[in-house]
């Protein structure tokens, strides 16, 4: 019998979840005073779970490595969050906004937990507008909304190219409301090292103070980790530095399946690598493919400048490959196009692996539109340019502003070159309909998780899963659980050592709290010759050469036997200095990359176990005639759950996808 | 790779080095040579604390997070300028081609008795937070939201508001006032949520709770220098500051 159990409610799926949420076991308001629950993370997931919980009247305390909540990195989000609203009369719905997903998602996502999400998508946009986040508006005082890619409706909302800010800011104030009300205990600039369980049941977590370095024991009847994804096991990535898997990895170990690790977003439109000093890559937001197009020069090696080569010798290769969505093709699509010309030769800029990303016809085209709406008579093209520039600064000023600076270059003037850059995980920890991990009492929400964008995610749903989960799904699934923790401790509270008489005095949280001193000293004890960077760079380097954009069976072999070969060099010969009870940066991240190596062994087993291509992963052998990616559905379509057995050794776990509502096809967006 | 039009300098960085919060710092001094003009600051950085771990000497400890401008997180104080001599970005964000070869670069953290440095140039800013929990909020608990269209909001406030809510939390207002006023910080918040229909209800309650949230932090007064303003690397208008004190004025004398 298989271990995985879904936990999918029967019934259509359109009923599924309305019935499921009226009929779970509830909580009552009394009993919810002794429950406490731990957040580990604070963005989108982890504030809106954290205070909707506590406005519940759970007792909640939220850990966080920065030194504010309000930090995460959801906050970076530019370009939007998808929803339902169908307020543009283009024909939207809830089963649009499902389908559309599970088809972008290469049809390996769970379809009931999908259309879930697109349920409460609408809600989420009611919700944030109510806390004050000042989503973009039309004149007449309504939502605005603009297009992003694998859709041919307009259903995402928008503040500017700052949407994760604004959404993060609401999450976080309603955060801060219930820190100050006393409800939830903040513990910024704290770093959860590893999940404790008693039985095989989660009891609380062990957690670094990342300003002292004491080692702190918590005790939580469930614990939620809304850590993000690992897109950093790649060095280069848009993640924020501080980003890494370490609380997911933990939870791994400790008996949470892996699900799908190796589907990694290649997002198409960042700003390419300037140097061996690259620390990090900056997205420009898939938003910008509403206005800009897409080309390299027909000719190979052109060196002309962009502005100087004429119309007829640009390949728009995204319009001329898939006239249909054209510019706006799912990310996973866009990414590998970029890569075939590049690859092909006819790269542009000085490493030769970009594509320009053009806004000039568009910012000619809205130039017109304002000479006529201010009855200019027969405009000059400067005059046209320079009304069209307003309208532009006006839509993506920020995002421009954030292109001149890190390259020095004007792009309402010059076309802005972009090319893939790693960005999001669509894999992550296995999680039930409930969102709870194969350990009792252990949730993932959000990116952490694996369940929603099957093997690529579309544009601006991150935002929309994060905080469907936070707000509106874990808040009636958490109670399934807890309630059968209010019969226990019912039970046992004549108990003298029971747990929850015990708590952190169980003699499991010390065991846990001596593994995770003793690995912190561990570090310290090396002394050996090559910085924590250093290792980081290298795994890196394995990882985007032969488990990126395009995988081959020689490659990820290679790549297994060179990251076991890393891992062993790490453990013998990284230099960690200072001491465990400080502040120590280069500690924290000596802790991350030791998981990132591993973490990244299990992505290259899952990639070359995947004998097929599917979304983001793209295996070469596996393609159709014109290059796109082939998926087997008749052996790979399932999760692919991983369940750790110890050092290099994992078993694959299967849950079997069954599309019942939707028509399993070959994706097509020409 | 990459544009090209990238040389390397040679410079000088005198950085600012405390071991603790009670700890006595000093100015350390440090070579540094083949810096691309490509790189960020924070790259720079990274580049002299490799250097700092190869020599076995600590790293020097800053804090940093999305380096896209956008978290708050990083908080240098660059030759007298919180975020440096650019106007209108983060530390993250200034780029190595702002200085000239042979520059002499001083770093410091953020100077105010409300942020103690926690290490180097870390400081802790834990302060903003309890002034957003005192009442930088709309009150309304998940699952209580009417439609989001039912509400007609004027494109212009809504501009407006979205203005105010660009802050990113940095403190940079804090540490380029003379008297570290978190006036510029707190008026954003205020005025975003001011301007908002949504905002209405607790709209008088919510300015006096901050304002004395925030002088109870220790945060010095605001005697209208404009300093806030003039290095606020997200453009956080000082007109904040005005209607902050017209809310707190209306709020106070009915």
């Amino acid at each position: 019998m298989s271990k995985l159990d879904s936990k999918i409610p029967e019934g259509a799926i359109d009923q599924k979840w309305t019935k499921y949420r009226s009929t779970v076991p509830l909580v009552n308001p009394a009993n919810k005073r002794s429950l406490e629950v731990l957040v580990v993370g604070s963005g989108l997931a982890g504030a809106s779970a954290a205070a909707t919980l506590a406005e519940m009247g759970y007792k909640v305390k939220v850990f966080c490595f920065q030194d504010s909540p309000r930090r995460a990195h959801s906050i970076a989000a530019q370009g939007g969050v998808n929803a339902a609203k169908n307020y543009q009369n283009d024909g939207d719905s809830t089963y649009r906004l499902f389908y559309d997903t599970i088809k972008g998602g290469d049809y390996r996502a769970r379809e009931a937990n999908v259309h879930r999400l697109a349920e409460v998508s609408s809600n989420i946009i009611d919700q944030c507008v109510a806390q004050g986040v000042p989503l973009a508006r039309e004149y007449g005082g309504l939502l605005s909304n603009r297009s992003f890619g694998g859709t041919q409706v307009q259903r995402t909302f928008y503040a500017a190219g700052q949407t994760g800010q604004q959404l993060l800011l609401g999450a976080y104030s309603a955060l801060q409301r219930q820190v100050g009300s006393g409800n939830v205990t903040l513990c910024s600039r704290h770093e959860m090292l590893d999940v404790v369980t008693i039985d095989g049941v989660t009891r609380g977590i062990i957690a670094r103070n990342l300003v002292t370095g004491e080692m702190e024991k918590h005790f939580g009847h469930a614990v939620l980790l809304c850590t993000g994804g690992y897109g950093n096991v790649f060095y280069l990535s848009t993640n924020a530095m501080g980003s890494n898997v370490t609380a997911a990895w933990k939870a791994h170990k400790k008996g949470a399946f892996f699900g799908n690790p190796c589907y990694t977003q290649i997002h198409p439109t960042c700003i390419p690598v300037s140097g061996d000093h690259q620390s990090k890559l900056t997205l420009m937001s898939e938003s910008l493919r509403n206005d800009g197009r897409i080309w390299v020069p027909k000719k190979k090696d052109d060196n002309r400048k962009p502005t100087d080569i004429p119309e007829e010798e640009r390949d728009y290769y995204l319009e001329r490959r898939y006239p249909a969505f054209g510019n706006l093709v799912p990310r996973d699509v866009a990414s590998r196009a970029a890569k075939e010309r590049c690859d092909a030769g006819y790269g542009v800029g000085n490493s030769k692996m970009a594509v320009y990303l053009d806004f000039a016809f568009n910012t000619a085209r809205y130039g017109r539109t304002e000479a006529t709406k201010r009855n200019i008579q027969n405009p000059s093209h400067e005059e046209i340019m320079r009304l069209g520039k307003e309208v532009v600064k006006e839509k993506y000023g920020n995002l421009f502003d954030m292109y001149q600076q890190i390259t020095g270059e004007n792009p309402y003037e010059v076309p802005m070159r972009i090319y893939p850059a790693v960005h999001y995980t669509m894999g992550g920890l296995w999680v039930d309909y409930n969102l709870m991990t194969t350990v009792k009492g252990l949730y993932a929400l959000g990116e952490a998780n694996f369940s929603d964008h099957g093997a690529n995610r579309l544009g601006a749903s991150a935002l929309m899963q994060g905080l469907a989960d936070g707000y509106f799904v874990i808040p009636y699934t958490i109670g399934v659980y807890l309630s059968t923790e209010v019969t226990r401790m019912s039970a046992e509270k004549d108990k003298a050592d029971s747990i929850d008489k015990l708590k952190t005095k169980h003699p499991a949280f010390d065991a846990a709290l001596k593994e995770q001193t003793d690995l912190i000293n561990k570090f310290l004890n090396i002394k050996g010759t090559k910085s924590v960077e250093s290792f980081h760079k290298r795994l890196g380097l394995i990882m985007w050469n032969k488990c990126g954009m395009a995988r081959n069976k020689q490659g990820l072999t290679e790549a297994i036997a060179e990251i076991q070969a890393l891992r062993k060099e790490f453990w013998s010969d990284v230099r960690v200095l200072g001491s465990a009870d400080e502040f120590n940066p280069d500690l924290e991240k000596a802790g991350r990359v030791a998981d990132f190596i591993e973490l990244g062994e299990l992505m290259c087993k899952d990639a070359l176990h995947r004998e097929e291509s599917c979304g983001g992963h793209f295996r070469e052998e596996h393609q159709t005639e014109e290059g796109e990616a082939k998926r087997d559905d008749v052996n790979f379509a399932y999760v692919a759950a991983w369940e750790y057995k110890g050092v290099s050794d994992w078993e694959l776990n299967k849950e079997e996808l069954k599309y019942e509502n939707i028509k399993i096809a070959q994706r097509s967006y020409k | 790779m990459g544009s090209g039009h990238g040389t390397e300098l040679n410079l000088t960085l005198k950085v600012w080095r405390q071991k603790n919060t009670k700890a006595t710092g000093s100015f350390e001094t440090h070579q540094l040579s083949g810096i691309s003009t490509d790189m960020s600051f924070l790259e720079m950085f990274d580049v002299l604390n490799e250097k700092l771990i190869s020599e076995g000497k600590e790293a020097i400890a800053f804090d940093h997070d999305c380096r896209e401008g956008i978290c708050g997180m990083c908080s240098m104080y660059i030759n007298g300028r919180p975020h440096g001599p650019k106007q209108g970005v983060t530390t993250c964000q200034l780029h190595m081609r702002s200085f000239k070869n042979g520059d002499t670069i001083v770093v410091e953290p953020w100077r105010s008795a409300a942020f103690p440095v926690i290490k180097d140039l870390a400081v802790d800013r834990s302060a903003f937070d309890r002034i957003i929990a005192s009442g930088g909020y709309i009150s309304v608990n998940t699952g209580n939201a009417q439609d989001a269209n039912n509400i007609l909001i004027p494109k212009t406030d809504a501009d407006e508001a979205f203005g105010a809510a660009a802050c990113i939390g940095c403190g940079a207002c804090v540490a380029a006032c003379k008297n570290s006023s978190a006036m510029l910080f707190v008026s954003a918040k205020v005025s975003q949520l001011a301007l908002l229909p949504q905002g209405q209800v607790e709209r008088k309650e919510r300015v006096k709770k901050m304002v004395a949230a925030m002088d109870e932090e220790g945060f010095g007064n605001c005697t209208n220098t404009g300093a806030c303003e003039a290095e606020c690397p997200k453009g956080i208008s000082l007109e904040n500051i005005a209607r902050m004190n017209r809310e707190l004025m209306g709020a106070t004398f009915k």
